[in-house]
């Protein structure tokens, strides 16, 4: 006779992995085949614009906002290091932080295409470059401003002490949307300003 | 405790239909939802099948004038459209959503809430494709539902050829389901990946949550290319952005692309639990273990990775240039192996058993004849030279629709039969089901069969009507003649549930001394699941809890 157990209960020696963090995985995945149909398209459609602006003619790299970027992935990752010893409040520091390079990226954005806009008259209607350039960045930005409400969200639990120790899986999990954000723009960043130019 | 549970009964009894209404609305239970997604698709299907009889009357005869050419064109729009994303997907994640917990011995999936709204956007973003036929005219006055395919290819889209927002209603209306499809996916994944039951490891899975495994993984992959080519779609609708304006040396070519990059495994999407149906029904109704499990687990696994590299089969009459043409029709033909070697279990598991044609058995067998002849023309279209014979033209509409429905359908028809008494507590009335049974199958062969001569004798797809002088008059008519008998089959099928769900012989837990663990709990389950939940020893947990001196687990 078959032993008969609760459901939720496993017999030892058994383990699942956590539905939050497959869950994210799963989100992840999809969101990278969203973005991968947009990086192809921006490939595809390099060089075939009928009229001005090029990319090689208006485009400069964005080393400064890169930098923010990138240097976000690891403040974050320290805002996590530093909930796990048990200090929300530093944490809380550390998110902020986060937020304000999160910030200072989407700022850089705007100034550019403020400048792609106003100087060189640039929109998504001029051209194939317009087209792929404003979609692509664009939507890159969209999911910078979702991770940025997420950790703000965070970083409010934070300040508010109501962020603790045993919450750390979910704010890991708020870090790997945010990691990968900055991974796509590593993508981004190659192909549109290495490549594309 | 027995008072209270009478009270309880009274207070049962006494609810108003607005609360019964309420519980349904707010619900995030996954046996209510899979419900709510089964109905709803059911409910979609008799309105796209309704589509498909007025297209059928239409060609019935030459020169016929009962609809106009431009209500034509909405009427296979609306049908593909609805049959794709609002029948099937929502059909096929009903059932994972009702069945996939209750397998793995779990209480619910991973996101209850997550699912709940899968649900309503599905709900939503299929009302809001209808609500074009009502709104869809615009600010210019121009069309009313979407008229531009099921596929919408470019530049057919554009503003200069699609005026009005009709297409915009197609846009937004699929992207929207489209949305609460990858969340159900996401949630599926991760309910079938961490919240399976004591001893139920991976190689013990029921097929049918083997493929929604693979589905749901795969929709994460195919799906949200489509979202982004819808987006961009939108952009170009709406801020004039040129991906797909060839005037501005964008590329029609690349929306086919994008689109069949998600089009053609979403045939998989829905096929493959059709065939989890068939994995979990046939080894039942003929009494013996399912033949050669981790075949068809890989073949599962295979179609899944193959299905992904065969998308531009249904872009041979482009010019795509011979490298391209030759690796896509092998890997197209690839693709009938995993296949093959599936129909070879369901045949192997058949083989030398004691069968019961109970009704869910005998669709299952249909299913078998007619899903070979689906794969055997979908070879020959294949074959690049053939199809561009025959692209766009009958033979293919016949090819599609003996798959979704001479296979995907009639294993949907064999799922309902199968799992309505554990989902009502209800048995459904054989003496209906078989009724139901042969007016579909005599109808769907007689109108399916026909279709393919007539794409042989050059009927393209699409056409509001024919000439007399084409010689296509005789075959359309049986076509036609065939759709009677399945408009019959199908309201049979209603009477049958709403028949049986009051006046059913009531199932008890069991009523097929089936195998799986969904049978171990009351027939409906308990809104959590399991009082007491066997903890998995086999492929066959239920045998083992029966056949105690005899346990399946030293024969796997």
């Amino acid at each position: 006779m078959s032993a008969v157990s609760a459901p939720g209960v496993l017999a030892a020696g058994e383990w699942r992995p956590s539905r939050g963090r497959v869950g994210m995985i799963g989100l992840i995945v999809a969101e990278s085949s969203l973005f991968a149909v947009f990086v192809v398209a921006y490939l595809f459609y390099l060089g075939k614009s009928l009229t001005g602006p090029y990319p090689k003619d208006v485009l400069d790299l964005p080393v400064l906002t890169t930098i923010c970027l990138l240097a976000s992935s690891v403040t974050v990752a320290v805002a996590l290091r530093v909930l796990a010893r048990g200090r929300g409040r530093a944490c809380g520091l550390w998110l902020l932080l986060t937020i304000l390079l999160g910030l200072a990226f989407l700022a850089g954005t705007g100034v550019e295409w403020y400048h792609l806009i106003a100087q060189h008259g640039l929109t998504i209607r001029t051209n194939l470059f317009g087209t792929t350039f404003y979609s692509l960045v664009g939507f890159h930005a969209g999911h910078v401003t979702v991770g940025l409400v997420i950790l703000g969200i965070l970083c409010a639990f934070a300040f508010a002490g109501a962020l603790r120790p045993e919450h750390h899986e979910r704010a890991e999990l708020a870090s790997w949307y945010w990691h990968f954000v900055d991974a796509v723009w590593v993508v981004v960043f190659t192909v549109v300003y290495v490549v594309g130019r | 405790m027995s008072a209270a549970t009478e009270a309880e009964r009274v207070q049962i009894s006494r609810r108003s239909w607005l609360d019964v209404l309420h519980e349904w609305v707010v619900t995030v239970d996954h046996k209510r939802l899979g419900i709510m997604y089964v109905v709803a698709g059911i409910a979609f299907l008799v309105v796209a099948g309704l589509e498909a009889s007025l297209m059928r009357l239409q060609l019935a005869l030459a020169d016929n004038t009962v609809v106009s050419p431009e209500v034509f064109n909405r009427l296979f729009t609306m049908h593909g459209t609805t049959m794709v994303f609002l029948v099937g997907i929502p059909i096929v994640f009903g059932f994972g959503n009702y069945l996939v917990p209750l397998m793995i011995g779990a209480r619910d999936l991973a996101f209850p809430r997550l699912n709940a709204f899968g649900f309503w956007v599905f709900l939503f973003g299929g009302l809001l494709l209808y609500l074009s036929y009502l709104a869809g005219d615009g600010l210019y006055g121009t069309g009313s539902a979407p008229a531009v395919g099921w596929f919408a290819y470019a530049p057919l889209t554009s503003r200069a050829f699609s005026p009005g927002n009709s297409t915009d209603f197609w846009n937004l209306a699929v992207l929207v389901t489209g949305f609460g499809t990858i969340a159900t996916s996401v949630n599926l994944c991760a309910t079938i990946v961490c919240l399976r039951g004591p001893g139920m490891h991976l190689g013990r899975m029921p097929m049918f949550v083997w493929t929604m495994f693979v589905v749901s993984a795969l929709t994460l992959m195919i799906l949200p290319p489509l979202s982004a080519a819808q987006a961009m779609l939108l952009l170009d609708r709406f801020l004039g952005a040129h991906f797909f304006d060839t005037q501005a040396g964008g590329s029609a070519v690349a929306w086919q692309h994008f689109f069949w990059f998600f089009g053609h495994p979403e045939v998989y999407v829905l096929i493959l639990p059709g065939f989890g149906f068939v994995s979990e029904i046939i080894p039942v109704f003929s009494r013996k273990v399912l033949f050669g499990y981790p075949m068809l687990v890989a073949a599962t696994v295979a179609i899944g990775f193959v299905g992904m590299s065969t998308w531009a089969h249904h872009m041979f009459a482009v010019g795509l240039g011979t490298a391209l043409t030759s690796a896509f029709a092998a890997s197209t033909m690839l693709v009938a192996i995993p296949t093959g070697v599936k129909i070879f279990n369901w045949l192997g598991t058949m083989y030398g058993g004691k069968i019961r044609f109970a009704t869910p058995m005998l669709f299952c067998a249909a299913f078998l004849f007619q899903f070979l002849c689906a794969g055997l023309t979908g070879v020959m279209l294949g074959v690049a030279p053939f199809d561009w014979q025959l692209t766009d033209s009958y033979f293919v509409v016949a090819h599609f629709h003996f798959v979704l429905i001479g296979g995907l359908l009639f294993t949907i028809f064999a799922a309902v039969y199968y799992w309505f008494p554990k989902a009502t507590g209800r048995m459904l009335s054989e003496r209906l089901g078989r009724l139901h049974f042969w007016l579909f199958v005599i109808g769907f062969n007689l109108t399916f069969v026909t279709m393919h001569f007539l794409g042989v004798q050059g009927m393209p797809r699409r056409i509001y009507t024919y000439p007399a002088d084409r010689g296509w008059e005789t075959l359309n008519f049986i076509t036609s003649l065939g759709v009677p008998l399945q408009i019959l089959g199908v309201a049979v099928f209603a009477l049958n549930l709403i028949w049986s769900l009051r006046r059913g012989r009531v199932a008890g837990d069991d009523p097929w001394d089936a195998w799986t663990l969904e049978w171990a709990t009351t027939s409906p389950p308990p809104a959590c699941n399991f009082d007491r939940l066997p903890v998995t020893t086999s492929r066959r947990p239920l045998w083992d809890l029966k056949h105690p001196g005899d346990p399946d687990g030293p024969h796997e």
